[in-house]
């Protein structure tokens, strides 16, 4: 799969690439601002994009206005944000356009090479990755609303699905069996009145709800 | 001044005193700045009161003959009605002009600034009738009119004082005088000559004194002035704290962060690849392992750390989203409510920020919640902060060991306040008020 990188830290940018193309990828590009990374993206069309939130010039959040006109612009290109901390407010911009094919990661989770290689084939995949400490963020700003239904283990699962697990990953994550899940996630579906269609569609449909987006 | 103060003043200035003191204190040049300062007081005491004496006779003329009816042309009244109105206007500007040039003639001549007194801002007629109303003015007419009777007195005391010989050697020869009263005379003069220096001195310093009071700031002027000075050295001292901490968590992160990434990444990948290899001994592993446990553990204290000193977000989207975030990682269930549609200066962001961390960190710490609320409130100038949690209470702003304290010393810093009301058992409130303009 091929891979546009977006890293002010001369550093990180050759670790990333050397990690990146050690797990199977291809990185086409890496460069060090938000501009170039349009660019970059213009010129090669990646499957997926890797961009850290702080670059230059104003160190704040140029990755996040970046990675938000490549969603427009390119919806079929996937975008994975690195940042040192995450925060709920940049989650949900991210989100907004749409949840497929995005991903939001603390920087740390690279470290955990293969938890981390594995969230970004998902997000090429177009599914979701989003950080634990992003879903808890946003689960502070959704305590008052119809998610109060939910029992708490039906808010782990549907957590997880933010997360963008599939019910074979929950089982693992729970040490629950697989028809439990099955039956938390439809209860989920019940209680936040998804009518029965596409499975997955329905999935994407839960966790913007539960996003609040 | 006494003569013992003025001769310890000019001993202390000029070394030991000794025999020849007097003569040295004749050619001393602080004798002979203070002479230059009273002559030089004479002239100019005598010419402002001159002038200012001239101009409110003037204005008492004009007045008392419009008050007692006035005769003759009509064009006369006229005219004293308007030397009736424009005297005060005038004198104003006369009198703060006559202050310049005192003021002047000390920093010149004796090398004592006096600060001058701020004239009240205003237009039209409170920018006349203002300048009446305050102490200042009148005492720095005060001081042109003593000025202009003890000024010439003072110079000419002085003048007599140094040229005592040479007159009493001019009147001497018309006096038809015995032998010892002749002597005496010039005893006398000489006595007087030598004494010129210390009455020069001492004339000169209670001149000074006398301006200090009069053509200075009063005490009140003078304490709004420091006041002001304060709140100003206390606004920056504010900024440049907040400052630093930005930049710091700058540094941190561009630095010491990204380095720490790509080590534990690089540990990571040694870990990806060799934690399981049978080929590489079980010892090198094991250090591999730990290794990387190690940075990944150091990146998350660092991070919380480095988050705490000032979050990039609070710059970016404000206290909303900055709140959300450290309020999801509490352990405890939080509500957040924050309802402030203008934002507030970076300095009371940050603030209010740290207030509600350590707010809920404390909460954490010490009151055995199991829930808390926040709710952040701008109305009108000011923002509020209200931290609550269901505790077993007890909680007190002056208490040791307590983020509280510290609170209450940074809300007050920009003119804020910190209440606290936490009865034993509970619940337990933090209510911060800061200013938002």
């Amino acid at each position: 799969m091929r891979v546009v990188l977006a890293e002010d830290s001369v550093l990180l940018r050759a670790g990333l690439t050397k990690l990146l193309t050690d797990g199977g990828f291809e990185v086409v590009a890496a460069v060090s601002d938000g501009d170039k990374l349009l660019a970059a993206v213009d010129e090669h069309r990646p499957d997926v994009v890797v961009v850290d939130v702080r670059m230059p010039p104003t160190h704040t959040d140029e990755g996040i206005r970046a990675a938000l006109v490549i969603r427009r612009q390119h919806p079929k290109i996937a975008v994975c944000v690195l940042s040192q901390y995450v925060e709920e407010r940049y989650a949900t911009d991210l989100l907004s356009v749409d949840t497929a094919g995005v991903g939001y990661l603390l920087k740390d989770r690279v470290a955990q090479v293969s938890d981390f290689l594995d969230a970004l084939r998902r997000v090429a995949g177009g599914g979701t990755a989003l950080d634990p400490e992003v879903v808890a963020q946003l689960l502070v700003r959704r305590r008052d609303d119809p998610m109060e239904r939910l029992t708490p283990r039906e808010q782990d699962v549907l957590r997880l699905m933010a997360e963008g697990r599939s019910n074979n990953g929950i089982t693992e994550a729970l040490r629950v069996s697989h028809s439990a899940v099955e039956k938390y996630v439809s209860n989920i579906f019940t209680k936040l009145d998804l009518p029965p269609t596409d499975t997955d569609h329905r999935r994407v449909l839960a966790v913007l709800k539960y996003l609040g987006t | 001044m006494t003569y013992a103060g003025a001769h310890e003043a000019m001993t202390n200035a000029r070394g030991p005193g000794g025999p020849l003191a007097p003569v040295r204190a004749l050619s001393a040049p602080r004798s002979w700045h203070a002479t230059f300062h009273l002559v030089a007081g004479l002239f100019l005491g005598g010419a402002i009161g001159a002038v200012l004496s001239f101009v409110g006779l003037l204005w008492w003329a004009a007045t008392f003959s419009l008050v007692t009816g006035p005769t003759g042309p009509r064009a006369l009244v006229v005219v004293y009605a308007l030397t009736a109105v424009a005297v005060p206007v005038v004198v104003l500007d006369a009198v703060r002009f006559a202050s310049v040039l005192q003021r002047e003639r000390f920093r010149v001549l004796q090398g004592v600034s006096i600060a001058a007194p701020r004239w009240g801002k205003g237009s039209g007629l409170r920018r006349l009738v203002q300048p009446w109303t305050a102490g200042t003015t009148w005492r720095q007419l005060a001081y042109h009119l003593l000025a202009a009777v003890l000024g010439p007195l003072a110079g000419i005391v002085v003048i007599v004082c140094w040229a005592a010989p040479v007159l009493a050697a001019l009147w001497g020869d018309d006096m038809t005088a015995t032998g010892l009263s002749r002597v005496l005379w010039y005893v006398g003069s000489a006595a007087l000559l030598f004494a010129a220096p210390w009455v020069a001195l001492g004339l000169a310093r209670a001149d000074t004194a006398a301006a200090r009071r009069l053509l200075g700031p009063g005490r009140a002027e003078e304490l709004a002035l420091r006041v002001e000075t304060l709140a100003r050295t206390r606004e920056q001292l504010v900024a440049a704290a907040d400052s630093e901490r930005r930049r710091v968590e700058r540094d941190l992160h561009d630095g010491v962060q990204q380095r720490l990434v790509s080590l534990a990444m690089n540990l990571g990948m040694a870990r990806a690849a060799y934690g399981d290899d049978d080929g590489v001994p079980q010892e090198i592993r094991d250090v591999i392992v730990a290794a990387h446990d190690e940075a990944t553990t150091a990146l998350a204290e660092l991070r919380d750390f480095v988050r705490g000193l000032h979050p990039a977000v609070l710059n970016d989207r404000g206290l909303d989203a900055a709140l959300s975030g450290v309020v999801a990682r509490m352990p405890l269930p939080v509500r957040l409510r924050v309802d402030v549609a203008e934002r507030c200066s970076p300095s009371i962001e940050a603030i209010a920020y740290f207030t509600v961390s350590e707010a809920l960190a404390n909460v954490v710490k010490h009151a055995r919640a199991t829930r808390a609320e926040v709710t952040v409130t701008r109305a009108g100038g000011r923002l509020s902060i209200v931290v609550s949690d269901d505790g077993h209470g007890g909680a007190s702003a002056d208490g040791p060991g307590t983020g509280l304290r510290g609170l209450a010393q940074r809300a007050e810093a920009v003119d804020g306040n910190l209440t606290v009301v936490s009865p034993a058992g509970g619940p337990t409130t933090v209510t911060v008020d800061l200013p938002c303009e």
